[in-house]
């Protein structure tokens, strides 16, 4: 036996992930954030077993995972709600549920939204790489993805759980409303392709990924053609590709590009977008930004 | 109302926003965003700039990224004093190629020349790492003339092999692994752009001079993932420059 708790990936799962607060400060190298894309699901999962914040969880994709432990652990799921079980029984979700050595616990599909977290006691214990453990699925660095029979690694236990009965789940989202700070390549757009953003109704398209929540929907009008040459992408940036139909960008986001952005959405609702399901309505909500020029 | 002012260098820097917390400053040409992205470098922990979480330069911009108060850094920066940039300080780290790339005829042929000549112009030219991105460990390199600048090929490759030493537009770059492309390839380097073990773990960081060294070995380019043949650097990491002599964007940080 290893001096290690271990966990064996009994399903990984459409796609899991091991995530923490990614890897800022590296992105004119051409290194992605990455990181939970609902940081304050993998927080609140983190805290529920008494890690630090930033130790590193599992994230799912739609289909939730499944995995045994060698030794009695504390887990927590947060994130898109879901069936959980232990040894096929039911178990809580959004609480700390003691596993014993040997258990198989599973978390089934999100019954709405789409990414779920697992943190364990100690967090999983991945080779860092520029400080983070997080699995960047454009460039990729980090951890693989779970496979189906890999063994992850758990760090030693830092903190006591806390005392709480239950974290409140997330209600299912029917629409996605998001505000948008305009720029900085507004002025790329034609006047009727502004109002279009702000009033029509784009669809989260399933080609979405961590890399960006992509759209279905009317595509945006150029007012100049031509290329914009590269430049330093944020964090919720709304990238217009030449097929007009935005792309929002989420933690895996490449860190320069060469289409125009029309606007930024701010950081913290960026949980919300990460947690809709394709299909699920949008809406953006632009407005101007304060007291800088636009381009 | 656009913040903008010409500085003794004679170009404008102009604020655009990003959102809550980062902004854009776009300059009009290669040198002006040289020289603001020293400034930015320059500036950094200052009152002016007491905290960024990010600095990423580009072909027209530097995006600072993790701003408390945009506006205010927007309306600061467009009265900064930019000095020039200054060229030639140091060694330049030193990339050995073997100049064969499927597409060096191609290149000859937009030039001009022949194909030893494009390699005597490639290798004769100091670069300069304008910026990253598309992957870790990437670099746009700058320093050909204008009238060496090739287009992108009509049809992009579904694989470029890690190594490639490609050109597009004004651009020089190697590619740090496996990817689709649409650069023209003219070279292989079995150089180690990017490894996560090492400290730097990117060779081209923005600002990084570069040269490309012509070596005769005609070993076959590495396997992809199998690193150099036979296991040792093929390459002269003791022309890297310490890593106290990178610019120091890291500071950025924290």
């Amino acid at each position: 036996m290893s001096e290690f708790t271990t966990l064996e990936v009994v399903r990984a799962g459409a796609l899991t992930t091991v995530q923490d607060l990614g890897r800022a400060g590296h992105a004119h190298l051409g290194v992605p954030r990455s990181g939970a894309l609902d940081e304050p699901a993998h927080r609140l999962a983190n805290r529920l077993v008494g890690n630090p914040e930033q130790a590193a969880t599992l994230e799912t994709t739609l289909t939730g995972c499944a995995v045994r432990v060698d030794r009695p652990v504390t887990v927590a799921v947060t994130g898109a709600p879901c069936p959980v079980r232990v040894g096929g029984r039911p178990a809580p979700w959004g609480a700390p549920i003691r596993l014993p050595a040997g258990a198989r616990v599973d978390v089934g599909a999100a019954a709405h939204g789409v990414r779920s977290y697992l943190a364990f006691a100690g967090g999983v214990d991945a080779a860092p790489v520029l400080g983070s453990r997080a699995t960047d699925v454009l460039s990729g660095l980090g951890p693989d993805p779970l496979a189906d029979g890999a063994v992850l690694r758990l760090g030693p236990p830092t903190g006591a759980v806390p005392h709480l009965d239950a974290a409140p789940a997330p209600g299912p989202a029917r629409e996605l409303v998001l505000p948008l700070l305009l720029g900085p390549r507004d002025a790329w757009f034609t006047a009727r392709a502004l109002r279009t953003l702000g009033r029509a109704a784009y669809a989260v398209s399933p080609a979405s990924n961590r890399i960006g929540l992509r759209t279905e929907g009317p595509a945006l009008e150029r007012a100049r053609e031509g290329e914009l040459p590269s430049e330093g992408m944020a964090l919720g940036a709304l990238q217009v590709p030449p097929d007009g139909r935005p792309v929002l960008f989420l933690h895996d986001h490449p860190t320069t590009g060469g289409y125009p952005v029309i606007g930024v959405v701010p950081e913290r609702w960026l949980a919300a977008a990460a947690q809709a399901v394709p299909g699920t309505p949008v809406r953006f909500v632009p407005r101007r930004a304060r007291s800088v020029a636009h381009g | 109302m656009p913040h903008q002012a010409p500085d003794r260098a004679g170009f404008a820097v102009r604020g655009l926003p990003v959102g809550e917390n980062a902004l854009l400053l776009e300059v009009d040409s290669d040198e002006a965003v040289e020289a603001l992205h020293a400034e930015v470098l320059r500036q950094l922990g200052t009152a002016e700039l007491p905290a960024v979480r990010d600095v990423v330069p580009a072909a027209r911009t530097v995006l600072l990224d993790g701003l408390a108060d945009p506006a205010r850094t927007a309306a600061l920066a467009a009265r900064w004093h930019i000095p020039a940039p200054t060229r030639g300080q140091g060694t330049a780290v030193e990339i050995p190629v073997r100049y064969d790339g499927p597409d060096l005829a191609e290149v000859a042929k937009v030039w001009g020349v022949t194909p030893d000549e494009v390699v005597r112009i490639h290798s004769g030219t100091e670069f300069r790492v304008a910026f990253c991105g598309f992957a870790p460990g990437f670099g746009y390199l700058t320093g050909l003339p204008s009238r060496y600048h090739v287009p992108r090929r009509d049809t992009p490759r579904t694989r470029v092999p890690t190594g490639s030493l490609a050109l597009a537009g004004p651009y020089t770059g190697v590619y740090p692994r496996p990817s689709p492309g649409g650069w023209q390839l003219i070279g292989t380097s079995d150089a180690v752009l990017w490894d996560a073990t090492r400290d730097p773990v990117a060779l081209f960081a923005p600002g990084t001079r570069v040269r490309f060294v012509p070596c005769d070995d005609r070993r076959p380019a590495h396997e992809d993932g199998a690193g150099p043949p036979g296991g040792a650097p093929a390459h002269p990491t003791a022309d890297l420059p310490a890593p106290g002599r990178r610019p120091a964007v890291n500071g950025a940080r924290r």
